[in-house]
């Protein structure tokens, strides 16, 4: 780490020891110019010592933080061994290295934060959701669109990529709580960041299971409601008190 | 003929009189063993203390609840009762959000001083990021 490198692909990963070997290899063999951090999240089989072999970047979380605390893990990792750009990456094999370079083209074009989105189009339907996921999805994304004023086609997708200022934001605020994507995406908007969508292709998963049952979800949906109507105004506020306190100075 | 005051027998009077004092030397046995944190420990003497007051005057419940035009005095205590440990749950879930944040940050910060002892102990060879 003497000379730092520029850009850094995470990988959130919870017990994905079946999967990973071959993302690692593979990010290995198509973008060597990239270093990888996996991060595991309180994992109970060998992800961390596959990644080790594999010759990533390990850091092992003591107890499972969810998503959103790894990714926040590698976000830290990121600034603080100044990497310029960084990519949020799927353990399980649903990302395609190779798209990677789009998303960070958009980083270097003056983006704060691309998605790679699974429905915008462009992006070859590869990817299968079922109804009720694929329904909610749909409100999300109007929800999302009526707080932000922009149009999104993919608010939950994991196939990000960041610029060194939304790193370093997200280093200390990115949402912890589970849908953290979404929350993120609308954190970012009203922050002041650009953040842009471009078409990525995702394969199915090549291990694991879907992350949540459906019970759970409708639960996850309503939760996220709220905080985001919530954090909308709250963060309306706090940005206009800094603006007065600034004045003051 | 037992007297009768605020609708008890001396009986039952005895008995929250007791109870209330219970509670209050349990409060000193935690605070003195250093169990209950400084800041919860005026909370709950503040607690105790009314209990004891209205168990030796329980006159003080229907005078009250003649102020604020409430005729079963019951109520009265039910309400205030209710009101505190709304409050009281409702301050445990900041305290335990504002916890659940910190055990976050500590973790995080673990797992990236972990890292770097492990790599510095050990640099990683090759692959990924070679």
């Amino acid at each position: 780490m003497l000379i730092p490198p520029r850009t850094l692909v995470i990988i959130p990963a919870y017990n994905e020891e079946a999967s990973l070997p071959a993302v690692l290899k593979e990010l290995a063999e198509q973008t060597p110019e990239y270093d990888v951090l996996v991060v595991s999240d309180g994992s109970t089989d060998r992800t961390a010592e596959i990644s080790r072999e594999a010759g990533a970047h390990v850091a092992v979380l003591p107890f499972n933080l969810g998503i959103g605390g790894a990714l926040r893990t590698g976000f830290s990792f990121a600034v603080r061994n100044g990497y310029e750009r960084a990519a949020q990456f799927d353990a399980d094999g649903q990302h395609d290295p190779l798209a990677l370079d789009a998303l960070l083209a958009g980083i270097d074009a003056g983006a704060d934060m691309v998605i790679g989105s699974r429905f915008t189009t462009g992006g070859a339907v590869t990817y299968e959701v079922s109804g009720i996921r694929r329904r909610a999805m749909r409100l999300l994304e109007r929800l999302v669109s009526v707080l932000v004023k922009q149009q999104f086609t993919d608010t939950s997708s994991g196939f990000r990529a960041f610029s060194r200022p939304m790193l370093e934001h997200f280093a200390v605020n990115y949402p912890v709580e589970y849908m953290d994507s979404v929350e993120a995406l609308v954190q970012a908007c009203n922050a002041g960041y650009r953040v842009e969508e471009v078409p990525a292709n995702m394969r199915g998963r090549t291990g694991g299971a879907p992350s949540t049952r459906r019970f759970k979800l409708v639960y996850y949906y309503v939760r996220l409601l709220v905080v985001l109507v919530v954090s909308t105004t709250s963060r309306g506020q706090r940005a206009r008190r800094v603006a007065r306190r600034s004045q003051d100075s | 003929m037992t007297p009768v005051v605020a609708g008890m027998s001396t009986a039952a009077h005895v008995l929250v009189i007791v109870l209330a004092a219970a509670v209050i030397a349990f409060i000193v046995h935690l605070v003195r063993s250093r169990r209950l944190r400084a800041k919860y420990s005026v909370l709950w003497f503040s607690i105790g203390l009314g209990l004891a007051v209205l168990a030796i005057f329980p006159d003080l419940l229907v005078e009250v609840s003649d102020l604020f035009g409430i005729s079963y005095p019951p109520a009265t205590f039910m309400l205030l009762a209710l009101s505190f440990l709304l409050i009281l749950v409702l301050h445990f879930s900041w305290e335990l959000s504002r916890l659940e944040d910190r055990t976050r940050s500590l973790a995080e910060e673990h797992a990236l001083l972990r890292q770097e002892v492990e790599e510095r102990l050990r640099p990683p060879s090759g692959g990924a990021s070679a």
